[in-house]
């Protein structure tokens, strides 16, 4: 049992990773139409604006502390960051320590930003292009975004932890009255779990209930009928762009302390995350979040170690696997929908 | 005995009993057209005709063998050609070699690796195609891209491609659906040539009254997914039923 | 990219009439273009060596045996990948592992059979084949993305059990190489210590014959020019396919897949065809890189190596006879060229201008070099993804009918960029 919820718990942390990237993807593959083989791009933008925020709140001027001396007696220069002379040193502490989740505050419009920007600049001309073109054009696109990321901050992964009260593991078996020590999970993998939660209601939240939204989910279902009630559907799907791209830098920039972020990192999720796509029904909002916990919590439980004895490497391929006999089986995926895609 | 029978034939969609009990008989050799108002199941009897949908009951056979779950390339190779509501030509592909592919399909069948051959050595298929060409008066358009043709030229095309395979039954699904009338009259006359010149069986789907009393000698009235009556035009004209049914609404006609 | 498709496999019936099959069965341009290829490939060592031992240009010279086997092998693969995307519009993201089974059942033929390089490459392509007419016959049975995603996820999993599972086939991640204890029934024993190498009847594939000419070194290697000849008979047989009723109905698969239908013909046998050929392309390829470096990893399979040769392809000009292999040669000598310029080089270049200047250009030019060539590629890629569809080969068109219109006569660009 205890085996069991474990790797639940293992499986929920990725699969909210794969989640909210597919999320992602299925909002402008459902939105634009468009298949955004750069998504990963931006899910590695989110964790390396994570990764600027971090420096740029570490910015220091070197001051001279006259109390203290260095070994040869002179006074010691130290560096203080500006954070200490606008907060004051224990804010800044704080504000240095939590960097990861403030960071937050910087990647929303930043992401935003770029979506659009990607949207206008080059997605649009793509509407009209075959499937294939946009697949390889945004494929492009993310080879120069990761280039790009590479020549600013290097080959190397960069560590980025988490706030030290959050670092850690605690016992979650003995919460729900197990023997200590069975169940030991993480913190910062539960506040992952929980971050993906709300931002996955609030985007169901948005389409569900706001005019905005109602307006978008018709537009999914019949573009042309929305855009001859006159209504500017292409600024709405704009601004869908931008929100998708938002969902995925977010979803990076929380991955930052679970895994350093690397400049390639967008490309490794890319390709387990259009699988998720495909097997939750290409265009499917709920089958995308449902194939995403599915296929962490699958992969989960093909890593433990009983499974292994028996299939040995069965983790490594458990998804596309998966894949594989869903797309036979069920060529529009779990709960996609008819027509999408098909030709 | 005709030589397209169909037998009881129903198909639900859902909640819509799209077809229910079609008997039909297409008579060799004559031009029978199907009519009726929209949503009148037309076009979902065609589809079950040819493999793309296969009824809930009834038969289907043509030639006394039965098309049912065969697949559309299967019945094509019967010998029933279908001609599209929108022209489908190859459209990246040059009007001569649109026209070498059923050459090809009529002579080597469903499928024939034939890969190192150059195409066109093959004098059988490259004579065969001109040939057809020359005789849809398209010979001098050979070397076009069949995309950049007019609607006319491409429902031209269409029909000699169909024709090519010299198939026995040729249906035709709304053959001037969104043209304009001098194309629908040429293709009228087209078609008229073909049914004079070819020992052909036709059977035609058609919205507009003036194709088809221009062409059929027989004709089936279908209203909400059932046969109303069938018979030659001048009767059709005056039954008091399709008058209700169809002609009512389009009396403009 | 479709006008480009159907400019390549355009036929010109009137002249059909007139001319008689001419070199191996092919006519007019297509014999002119095979001949072409022919010269250059064979002049390779030449051509690719234009500047002095020693010159300061020299670190372009592209005519060294390992770069330039590189060139011909990853142009049979991308030739055997256009036969499938330029043809039938089947995008696969999975081709590498099909170079990867085919790298794989080539080793194990020179480490049980014999160290020939004829059997092991025959291995490669009949492995490969086999293994895509697995992968093919599941994959073809989805279309558009699904099947990008299928090939992609077949490619990954073999890539994945390369790596763990199937350690004691593959290697693992050590990958594997020859012995001189392997068995090789084949062959003698080998003494002990002595460095298994791969031969065609005793001639070994890294024989070079080096030819000084002034400050001008030439190296002719055997190995090269096995996969030369075995590039150009990829080739003439990618000509042979375009032309021929096979290649015809796969661009009609490409171009209508209904219309095919209900013209009695039945779609999926020939794309799977398409797709079992380009897999033994890929094998060939595959057998040829073990042939010239007799070692496997199992990276070799990863999907960034089926992005390459996406890449390649689309970059050189899907659909066209010589685009593939444009492209291929373009991208390995960025990867092996471009790549090797630093800063200190772009000093050099920049060197004489005013010295504010040149340090903007050397700042302004370096990311794009050395070790971020990946970037230049990128943005060219996107570059010819967005204006030219038809890839390099259609680029040099357009160049060419400009040069037509502004002085008539200069026939001999065109003939160049064909």
């Amino acid at each position: 049992m205890e085996a069991i919820i474990l790797q639940v718990l293992n499986g929920l942390d990725k699969g909210s990773a794969y989640a909210l990237i597919a999320l992602g993807l299925t909002l402008i593959f459902g939105t634009l139409g468009v298949v955004n083989f750069a998504h990963g791009a931006l899910f590695m933008l989110g964790a390396f604006c994570a990764v600027t925020f971090s420096r740029l709140i570490q910015v220091s001027h070197t001051v001279i502390d006259e109390t203290q001396k260095d070994f040869l007696g002179n006074p010691l220069k130290v560096d203080v960051p500006y954070i200490y002379d606008f907060f004051g040193q224990a804010a800044g502490d704080v504000m240095i320590d939590w960097a990861v989740p403030l960071s937050i505050l910087m990647a929303i419009p930043v992401m935003i930003g770029i979506g659009v920007l990607m949207e206008r600049g080059l997605i649009k001309h793509f509407y009209k292009r075959p499937h294939a073109d946009q697949i390889l054009v945004t494929f492009g696109l993310a080879i120069v975004l990761q280039e790009i990321i590479k020549y600013f901050y290097g080959a190397n992964p960069i560590p980025t932890p988490a706030p030290d009260a959050l670092v850690g593991s605690f016992d979650f078996g003995v919460m729900l009255g197990f023997d200590p020590g069975g169940i030991v999970y993480p913190y910062w993998r539960l506040v992952y779990f929980l971050f993906a939660a709300i931002v996955i209601a609030a985007v169901f939240a948005f389409l569900q209930f706001t005019t905005f939204g109602m307006v978008v989910r018709a537009g999914m279902a019949d573009r042309e009928t929305v855009t001859l009630l006159g209504i500017d559907i292409d600024k709405r799907f704009t601004i869908m762009f931008g929100l998708a791209a938002a969902v995925a830098g977010l979803a990076g920039v929380m991955y930052t302390p679970i895994n350093s972020p690397n400049y390639h990192m967008g490309m490794d999720f890319l390709v387990l995350s259009f699988v998720v796509v495909v097997v939750g029904g290409m265009g499917s909002l709920p089958g995308a979040v449902l194939a995403g916990f599915l296929l962490g919590i699958i992969e989960a439980f093909a890593s433990m170690p009983e499974v292994l004895n028996v299939l040995p490497g069965i983790n490594q391929i458990i998804i596309y696997l998966v894949a594989i006999v869903v797309l036979l089986t069920r060529p529009r995926g779990l709960m996609g929908r008819k027509g999408v895609m098909e030709d | 005995m005709g030589i397209l029978e169909v037998k009881n034939v129903g198909k639900r969609f859902g909640g819509l009993q799209a077809l229910s009990d079609v008997n039909l008989s297409v008579k060799e050799g004559t031009v029978h057209a199907i009519i009726g108002p929209n949503g009148a199941g037309k076009s979902t009897l065609l589809n079950c005709l040819v493999g793309k949908l296969i009824p809930d009951t009834g038969s289907v056979s043509f030639e006394g063998q039965s098309v049912l779950g065969r697949k559309p390339h299967e019945i094509n190779q019967m010998g029933i050609s279908r001609v599209f509501q929108t022209p489908e030509i190859f459209g990246d592909l040059t009007v001569m070699e649109n026209m070498m592919i059923p050459c090809l399909a009529k002579r080597d069948g469903a499928f024939s690796i034939s890969a190192y051959g150059a195409m066109m050595d093959d004098r059988e298929i490259v004579e065969r195609a001109e040939h057809m060409l020359e005789d849809m008066r398209m010979i001098d358009k050979r070397e076009m891209h069949a995309s950049s043709m007019s609607r006319g030229d491409k429902r031209r095309l269409e029909i000699a491609m169909c024709l090519a395979q010299e198939p026995r039954l040729l249906l035709l699904d709304e053959p001037t659906a969104g043209m304009a009338r001098a194309d629908t009259n040429n293709t009228i006359d087209l078609l008229k040539e073909i049914k004079e010149t070819r020992p052909i069986t036709i059977c035609i789907i058609e919205h507009d009254m003036h194709v088809v009393f221009s062409l059929s000698e027989r004709i089936t009235v279908l209203a909400q997914g059932t046969p109303l009556v069938e018979d030659t035009p001048d009767k059709i004209k005056g039954h008091p039923k399709v008058r209700e049914a169809y002609l009512g609404e389009q009396s403009g006609h | 990219m479709t006008d480009q498709t159907s400019n390549a496999g355009a036929v010109r019936p009137q002249t059909s009439k007139a001319e008689k099959s001419g070199l191996f069965g092919l006519r007019g341009k297509d014999a002119s273009l095979l001949i072409l290829v022919a010269i250059l490939t064979l002049c390779a060592p030449f051509i690719l060596n234009p500047f002095p031992e020693g010159s300061a240009m020299a670190q372009f010279n592209a005519g060294y045996p390992d770069l330039m086997q590189r060139f011909v092998i990853f142009g049979i693969f991308a030739i055997g990948f256009n036969i499938l995307f330029g043809l039938t519009g089947y995008l696969s993201f999975g081709h590498a592992a099909f170079l990867g089974v085919g790298s794989y059942a080539g080793i194990w033929s020179m480490k049980l059979l014999t160290l020939n390089v004829i059997p092991s490459i025959l291995v490669s392509i009949v492995v490969a084949g086999l293994f895509s007419l697995i992968v093919g016959w599941i994959s073809l049975r989805r279309s558009g993305i699904y099947f990008s995603i299928l090939t992609l996820a077949f490619a990954m999993m073999s890539f994945a059990l390369a790596y763990s599972v199937l350690t004691p086939i593959t290697g693992g991640e050590t990958g594997l190489q020859l012995k001189y204890f392997d068995p090789r029934i084949l062959d003698g024993a080998l003494a002990e210590g002595t460095t298994p190498r791969a031969n065609l009847f005793g001639l070994e594939m890294g024989t070079s014959y080096e030819l000084a000419v002034g400050n001008w070194l030439f190296t002719f290697n055997a190995g090269y020019y096995i996969a030369a000849i075995c590039m150009l008979a990829a080739f003439y047989l990618s000509i042979r396919i375009f032309r021929s009723p096979f290649g015809m109905m796969l661009r009609a698969v490409k171009s209508n897949q209904q219309r095919l239908n209900y013209t009695g013909i039945s779609p999926k046998p020939y794309t799977l065809a398409a797709f079992v050929i380009s897999g033994m392309y890929a094998g060939l390829a595959g057998g040829l890189l073990v042939a010239m470096d007799t070692q496997v990893g199992a990276e070799r399979m990863f999907w960034t190596a089926s992005g390459e040769v996406v890449l390649m392809t689309i970059l050189g000009g899907a659909g066209t006879l010589i685009g593939p292999v444009l492209g291929a040669g373009f991208i390995k000598y960025m990867e092996n060229i471009v790549s090797t310029i630093n800063k200190t080089t772009l000093e050099g270049w920049f060197a004489f201008m005013p010295d504010g200047l040149s340090d903007v250009f050397v700042t302004i030019v370096y990311p794009f070099v050395g070790k971020g060539w990946h970037l230049t590629l990128g943005l060219l890629f996107m570059a010819v993804v967005i204006f030219l569809p038809g890839g390099l080969v259609q680029g040099g068109q357009k160049l060419a009918a400009m040069f037509r219109r502004d002085k008539s006569g200069t026939g001999a660009t065109k003939a160049a960029k064909e």
